[in-house]
Order: C-alpha cells, then structure tokens, then sequence
C-alpha cells in the first residue's frame, strides 16, 4: 500500500476540480423544475392509487367533506344555534373547510412524504422535495372535486350573476397561500420526521388547531368581539389572528363563494387585500425556511432513516 | 487540461471518513430522559476511515472485502445517497446505480408504467425512455405481463425488469451492487453479457459484490477494503485471492 497513494495524490492535485460534480449536492427547490417529468409520474401515481381497489373509488373524495360538513351544520348550525349572525351558513361553513382540508391534507401528505418513501430514499438519490412537493399537488388534486361541489351548490344560488373577477382572483390567491404554506411546514416537520416520528403527531396536534383558529365555524367578528369588547384586548391581536395564512385562505375563499350569494353578509375583515400580500410573503417566508431546515437535514436523510 | 496519467478520472475520492451515529435514543421523549439522565446519547461508529481512490474512465473495478466493511457505503458516497463527514468525492458524467434494483417499483402500478417511472427516477429524460422502452421490455423477456400489475409478478420477474430499467439508463458511471445474481442462468449470461458490452463502450463500472466469478470476468482491477481501509488496490486476481483466502 505504497505505490498508489502516492499516485493517488498527485491525482488530486493535477485534476481539474471544474468538469467534476460532487454527488448528492443537491439545488433544493430548482432540481424539482428540472425533475419537472418525475414529479408528473409521482403526481400520477399518488393520484391513481389512491384508490385503487376501492368500488367507490373517487366517490370517497366526495363523501369524506360532505360528512363532515353534514356534522358541523348539523350540530353546530342546527343544534347549537351557532349561525345566528351568519346567514347562508351551509355555504360559508363548506367554503371554509374545504380550504381547511386542502390545508390539512397537503401538510400531512408532506410530512409524511420522506418517511413514506424511505426504500427510496435510502437507496437512490434523487432530490428529495420532489416527494413532498408532489404530495402537497396530490391533496390539491383531490381538492378539486370539493371545490367542485361547492361551485354546484354557489351556482345554484345564483352565484353566476354576482361574480367578479376579484373573486376569482381570491380562490387562486387563497389556495396558493395556503398551498405555499403547507408546503413549507410540510418540509420543516418532513426533514423532523425523519429523525423523530413524534413530528407526526404534533402535526395531527396543529391540524386539529387549525380547524378552530380558523374562521369556519364562526365569523371573525366573532373573534373581534370577544377579545375587544369582552376582554378589552389591544385591536392589534385580531390583526395578529387575520395573518394567519390558513385565516386568509379561509376568508378568500368566503369572499369569493360565499359572500356573492349571500345578501345580508357581514363586513368583510379589515386589509383583506393587504393581508392577502402580508399572507403571502408569510408563506414564502414559511417555504424558504422549511427549505433551509430540509436541506441541513437532507444529507443525514439516508442514514437516519 | 492536464495529462499526468494516460487515463481521464472518472471517480475520485479523496480522503473520505464517514461516521455512523449509533443512536441509543429512539424519541424525543428518549432524548430529553437521557439528556436529564446524563446519559450518553449516541456512539459513534466509524465506517470509512479516509479512503483514497480514483478509478479512471472505461475501468471496470471490484471492491471486495468482508460484510461490514464499508464496501457499500463507499458506494452509497459515490452514488450521492449519503454524504462523506470528511473528505470529498467528485464523480464525472452521468452516474447511475445499480443498488437494490426495484426500490422504485410501486406494486400497484402496471409493469409499463414502472418502467417509466423508475427510469425516472434513476434520471432518465422522457423522450429517452420512450426511445429505449422497447428495448428495456424485450431485454426483460417479459411482454406478456407488461400491462399486468407487477405485485402479481413472480420475484424474479419482478427483478428482471428492474434490472432490466436500471441498465438501460444513459450513464458514463454504473455502479453495481450486489445483485449479479439475478434471475436464473440464461438471464444471468445476459447480463454478463450486458456488462461487457457496457465496459466496451468504455462506461466505468464499480462493481461490489461477493460473487468471484462474475467479479472475476467483469473486473480488470481490485480494491479490497477492511474495516474501513483500502487494504489491497491493484490486478483482480490478487484480490480474489486476499478476500478467498
């Protein structure tokens, strides 16, 4: 074992560094454009196996939302009286879970998305964001019917006649920000998981908040009420509550479905559209963070898992 | 461009170490219990202890050595799916790896539609899957099953299309580990076959393996690791022989 090294040594320093790659670097988000076509196959796999062997196959995309909405109104609307104060509720209360659902299915799709294929992972390298980035296109792909369903019901209530190009402007603004987010919590705990499952659980743990901190069962004038008038709290905590990117979606998306077709609707929350610019730079914020956390972590990815 | 040498490298590694942490706590609640405790966490484990390799353009290289003696995860470092904790490795061209064939696979999925999504995977363009999907399913003999779901396949028509997928991407680097033995005799040949004419091309191959006479046939030099050091690097048949005996 003399020879060689010597030789070896040479090597090194007579090789130009330039024509070489160092394996495993990875450029983050931009290898995901360049692996644009796996990410389509990884969208199509996730999106026809889903249901596969089932008879009611996408069916169940329907059935899932509409009974949780059945509940909701059911006990909240009907039992609890909570809609007194929001009129057309069936409406308001869908159009603000479907976002919910778009939200809680793509952070936990993503989270979950490296642990999910480790056989990969451990294996191949390819750039691991693609995993998640195709589970967070996935749940938006099986938003589309919810958002379907809701386009019949507003249309029926005539709201054809009462749209505008801000509204529809608001549904892609609401579900990018929500998306965008999801994306980038969904890497932060993703990378986590890897080494400690239990950032599984705290995401079940915060999807459940988000159903609450959201205005979907309630109104935000509600919240405004409760803690200007009853506890005398600064105003600058309900603007606190409004920047929440998963609030801003929710109410966007009330903006754009659910106030066309309602006549006595309530006024809309204070800076919708400049909370709209807020929102999103708080998820791109959200997304470049989640960003940097995965790619310290990505490089002990194979070996952790 | 400089010359020293008659052949171009295509693989250098240059003084890798990589360390293993054993892990003695599984949670987070192991964790913060262990850290109160004043336990120790982690022990470490070294698995490479500074290798220095090059492997010129066109060889065809083994690396031998006993089980755990760190063979696959230099191959893991070149393939890029870990990362040296010290040290660096550059590879020229297009590398592909042969490791565990079929990680890919989704039993759900037709035969044809794994095909392209593991050639995907192993960084494959679309238009060059497309031109080479014939050839893949013809080289895997196995036509009739294509549209069939491959969790109905037998294993080893299973780990004929996978192995017939990972060989026939465009690559400058192959690196192999471990699953010469696929499938039965006639296929074996083929593949040997397939290396050899991947070899002529002048693609480089990395192969690791325990089975001598494939290595024996394919290989025109051997690099024999012990416990994380390159003990022999040099003619195959004087490896062989060190690892044999």
């Amino acid at each position: 074992m003399c020879g060689p090294v010597t030789e070896t040594r040479d090597l090194f320093a007579a090789v130009p560094r330039s024509e070489f790659d160092t394996p495993g670097r990875s450029r983050g988000l931009i290898d995901v454009v360049r692996w644009r076509y796996l990410l389509r196959l990884l969208v199509r796999t996730g999106v026809t196996t889903r249901y596969r062997n089932s008879v009611l196959g996408w069916t169940w995309s329907y059935v899932r939302p509409a009974a949780q909405f059945l509940v909701f109104w059911v006990v909240l609307g009907l039992f609890m009286n909570l809609d007194r104060g929001i009129p057309n509720y069936a409406v308001y209360l869908f159009s603000g879970i479907v976002v919910i659902n778009l939200f809680s299915e793509a952070f936990k799709n993503a989270t979950t998305s490296i642990v999910g294929n480790a056989a990969l992972v451990r294996k191949v390298f390819l750039p691991r964001q693609l995993f998640a980035v195709s589970a967070v296109i996935v749940a938006f792909v099986h938003f589309l019917p919810q958002v379907g369903l809701l386009l019949v019901v507003c249309l029926f209530l005539g709201w054809i006649t009462h749209i505008s190009l801000l509204s529809v402007l608001a549904i892609f603004a609401g579900m990018i920000i929500v998306m965008v987010f999801a994306l980038g919590l969904g890497l932060f705990f993703g990378a986590i998981n890897v080494r400690f499952r239990d950032a599984e659980n705290i995401v079940e743990l915060m999807l459940l908040l988000a159903t609450w901190a959201s205005p979907v069962l309630y109104g935000w004038y509600q919240v405004q009420d409760a803690i200007v008038g009853t506890l005398g709290w600064p105003q600058w905590i309900v603007d606190l509550y409004l920047l929440n990117p998963i609030t801003q979606g929710v109410e966007l998306f009330h903006f754009a479905f659910w106030r066309p077709v309602t006549d006595a609707a309530f006024a809309i929350p204070p800076g919708l559209a400049w909370n709209t610019l807020w929102t999103f730079l708080i998820a791109v914020a959200t997304l470049l963070f989640g960003q940097f956390v995965f790619r310290r972590l990505e490089g002990r990815f194979a070996q952790d898992l | 461009m400089s010359e020293q040498t008659t052949i171009k490298p295509s693989i250098i590694v240059d003084g890798v170490h990589k360390r293993f942490t054993l892990n003695h706590a599984y949670s987070l609640k192991d964790t913060v219990v262990s850290w109160i405790k004043r336990r120790k966490l982690t022990s470490e484990f070294e698995a490479l202890k500074g290798i220095d390799l090059v492997i010129g353009q066109g060889e065809s290289v083994a690396i031998l050595g006993l089980n755990g003696s760190g063979k696959s995860t230099l191959l893991k470092m070149v393939s890029g799916v870990m990362e040296p904790d010290e040290g660096q490795v550059l590879t020229r061209g297009r590398v592909a790896g042969l490791i565990e064939v079929g990680a890919g696979f989704h039993p759900e999925l037709s035969g044809r539609e794994n095909v392209f999504l593991n050639a995907a995977i192993l960084g494959m363009k679309q238009h060059e899957i497309e031109a080479r999907y014939d050839e893949i399913v013809a080289f895997s003999e196995i036509e009739q099953f294509i549209d069939q779901e491959v969790k109905h396949y037998s294993s080893g028509m299973f780990m004929r299309l996978a192995f017939s997928v990972a060989i026939h991407v465009e690559l400058d680097v192959l690196l192999v580990d471990e699953i010469l033995s696929v499938g039965d005799a006639p296929f074996r040949e083929k593949c040997r076959l397939k290396f050899e004419e991947l070899i002529e091309q002048g693609k480089t191959l990395v192969v690791v393996s325990h089975d001598m006479e494939m290595v024996r046939e394919l290989c025109t030099r051997g690099i024999v690791i012990n416990k994380g050091d390159v003990i022999y690097d040099g003619e195959i048949e004087g490896a062989i022989a060190l690892v044999d005996k």
